[in-house]
C-alpha cells in the first residue's frame, strides 16, 4: 500500500495538529542537600510545624474550654480553678512558674505557626505569578479557603480577647479583679456587641479547626487510611465552638449572674 | 454547536499573552474538545492566521500530555476526564469558553496553550524509579505483594503526569503528582530499598522547581482526570518525614 502510494508520488504526513515551538532548556534546578534547616526550610517541614504547633493550640483550646465551663459551677469554682493554675506544683515552683511555661510555650507555637503560614503563603504566591482570568473552585467545602484570613481574624480576635478578659485593659472590672467578675461584667447584656464578636471569632475558630484538625493528620502522614477523620475533625470543632460559646452566652442572657 | 472561544495566545516563552476571542460555528457535540480546537486551527490556517498551539498525543486520556484550564478549570468541569476526552455535547450551544494554559512558575508558556512541563521529568529523575538489575522480566508471582498494596500502588500509578493537580491547586503544589510516584513505589517490594531517599529526593525536587506547598484544599484530586486520591500525599508526607 505505502508503495503504491510513494509511486503515485503521494506523500503521507502525520498531521500532529499543535504548532510547537523550541523549547529551552531551562538552567537546572538542584536542591541543596545537608544545607542547614534543610528540613525546616522546606515546605513538608513547615506543614509540619503548622501541624504540631496546630496540635499545641487545639490541646490548650480544649483545656481552656473546659476551664471556661467551671463558671457553670458558680464564681468561687472559677475563681479557684483561676487560682489553681496559678499556684499549681507551688511549694516546689514559684507562684506561675507552671502557668508562665504553658504560655511561653503558646506563645512560641503561634509565632511558629503563623512564621509557617506566611512563609507557605509567600511560597504559593511566587509559584503562580499569572493568575486564571477565570478559576473555579472544585473542591467541596469553603474552609480550607479562609484559612489565610481566618486565621488573621482569629490573631485580632485573640489580641482584644487578652486586652478584655487578661488584662482587664478593656473590660469594665479591670484588672485587679477576680476573674469570674471580668467574665460575668464583660459579657454582660449591655455590652452584647463584645458576645457578638465573641460568637463570630469563636465560630472562625471553628471553621479553621474543621479544616485544620484534619488537615494535621494528612500532614503528618496519619491520614492514608482513617476514613473518619473528617468527621472526627468536625466534631472536635463543634464541641469546641459549643464549649466556648455556652458561658458567655449564659452570661449576656443572665442564666449566671 | 455555535461557540465564542475567549482563548491566551501568546506567541512565544517571553511574549506578552492575551486573551483572544474567537466564533467556532458548526461544531458537532460528538467531537472532542480538542477536535473542536482542531476546527478553529483548520480555520486559522485558511485564513492565514497562527493556529492556537496546545499539546496532545494519544488523545485517549492515557498519555498526559493535553490539558487546558476551561471555564476555570483544569480539563473542563467534566470529573475525571482529560481534555482529549471531554466531549462538545458537555456545553450549551452558543456558550463562551474561556480556555487557558496551566498557571504555575515552574510550568512557563511555550506558546499559546502549551506550558513545559520538564518540571515533572526532573521530579521523577530525582527518584522516581526503582534501582534493580534490569534483566529479563521476572515470573510474576516470585514477589508476593498483598492484592490491598497492589490495588492502592496501581490507583497511584494510574498519574499519566498531565500536571492538572498543580494547574487547579492555589498553590500551586506539585504534591499530587510527586506523592502519586512516591506512594506507586513505596507500596511495593520492589520500592522498599530507596523508600526514604526517594520520597526525600523527590519532594525536595519539587520545592527546588518553586512550586507551592500543599494546603490539603484537595482542589487538585477533584480535577484529577485519574482521580488519584489525597491519600497518596499523607503517605508521602509520612515517608519524607521518616526520611529526615
Ligand atoms: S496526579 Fe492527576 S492531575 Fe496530577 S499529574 Fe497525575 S494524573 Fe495529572
Ligand atoms: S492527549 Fe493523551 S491524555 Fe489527552
Amino acid at each position: 500500500m505505502a508503495g503504491y502510494l510513494a509511486s503515485e508520488g503521494v506523500t503521507a504526513t502525520i498531521e500532529r495538529g499543535a504548532a510547537t515551538a523550541p523549547v529551552s532548556k531551562p538552567a537546572s534546578k538542584k536542591p541543596t542537600p545537608g544545607k542547614r534547616g534543610g528540613f525546616l526550610r522546606s515546605s513538608n517541614g513547615k506543614k509540619v510545624i503548622m501541624a504540631v504547633t496546630g496540635a499545641v493550640m487545639v490541646l490548650f483550646l480544649v483545656l481552656h474550654m473546659l476551664g471556661n465551663l467551671k463558671i457553670f459551677l458558680g464564681r468561687d469554682s472559677f475563681n479557684e480553678y483561676a487560682e489553681a493554675l496559678r499556684t499549681l506544683l507551688e511549694p516546689i515552683a514559684p507562684y506561675r512558674t507552671v502557668l508562665t511555661i504553658l504560655e511561653v510555650g503558646l506563645v512560641v507555637s503561634v509565632v511558629l505557626h503563623m512564621w509557617a503560614a506566611i512563609s507557605l503563603a509567600r511560597r504559593a504566591r511566587h509559584a503562580r505569578p499569572v493568575k486564571y482570568v477565570a478559576k473555579k473552585s472544585q473542591a467541596q467545602g469553603y474552609t480550607t479557603h479562609i484559612m489565610r484570613w481566618g486565621g488573621v481574624t482569629i490573631l485580632l480576635f485573640v489580641i482584644w480577647h487578652l486586652l478584655d478578659l487578661t488584662f482587664g485593659v478593656v473590660n469594665p472590672k479591670g484588672y485587679d479583679s477576680a476573674p469570674a467578675d471580668r467574665m460575668i461584667a464583660g459579657f454582660d447584656l449591655s455590652r452584647w456587641w463584645v458576645t457578638l464578636f465573641y460568637i463570630v471569632a469563636v465560630a472562625m475558630v471553628g471553621l479553621h479547626l474543621r479544616h485544620g484538625i484534619w488537615s494535621m493528620f494528612q500532614t503528618l502522614g496519619w491520614a492514608t487510611r482513617v476514613k473518619a477523620l473528617r468527621p472526627l475533625a468536625a466534631l472536635v470543632s463543634a464541641v469546641l465552638v459549643i464549649g466556648f460559646l455556652a458561658p458567655p452566652l449564659a452570661v449576656t442572657f443572665g442564666v449566671i449572674k | 454547536m455555535n461557540l465564542t472561544l475567549r482563548v491566551w495566545r501568546q506567541s512565544g516563552p517571553s511574549a506578552p499573552g492575551k486573551m483572544v476571542t474567537y466564533r467556532v460555528e458548526e461544531v458537532s457535540p460528538d467531537m472532542s474538545f480538542l477536535e473542536m480546537l482542531d476546527v478553529l486551527n483548520e480555520r486559522l490556517i485558511l485564513s492565514g492566521d497562527d493556529p492556537v498551539a496546545f499539546d496532545h498525543d494519544c488523545r485517549e486520556g492515557i498519555c498526559g500530555m493535553c490539558g487546558m484550564v476551561i471555564n476555570g478549570v483544569a480539563h473542563g468541569e467534566q470529573r475525571a476526564t482529560t481534555t482529549c476526552q471531554l466531549h462538545m455535547r458537555h456545553f450549551e450551544d452558543g456558550a463562551t469558553i474561556t480556555i487557558e494554559p496551566w498557571r504555575a512558575a515552574p510550568f512557563p508558556v511555550v506558546k499559546d496553550l502549551v506550558v513545559d512541563r520538564s518540571a515533572f521529568d526532573r521530579i521523577i529523575q530525582a527518584g522516581g524509579f526503582v534501582s534493580v538489575p534490569a534483566g529479563s522480566a521476572p515470573d510474576a508471582h516470585s514477589i508476593p505483594v498483598r492484592k490491598e498494596d497492589a490495588d492502592d500502588a496501581f490507583d497511584a500509578a494510574t498519574c499519566i503526569g498531565c500536571g492538572a493537580c498543580v494547574a487547579a491547586c492555589p498553590n500551586g503544589s506539585a504534591s499530587l503528582f510527586t506523592a502519586a510516584k512516591i506512594t506507586h513505589l513505596s507500596l511495593l517490594p520492589q520500592g522498599q530499598p530507596e523508600r526514604l531517599t526517594r520520597a526525600k529526593a523527590m519532594v525536595d525536587q519539587m520545592d527546588a522547581e518553586g512550586f507551592g506547598g500543599c494546603t490539603n484544599t484537595g482542589e487538585c484530586t477533584a480535577v484529577c482526570p485519574k482521580g488519584i486520591p489525597l491519600d497518596t500525599i499523607a503517605q508521602m508526607n509520612s515517608d519524607y518525614l521518616k526520611a529526615n
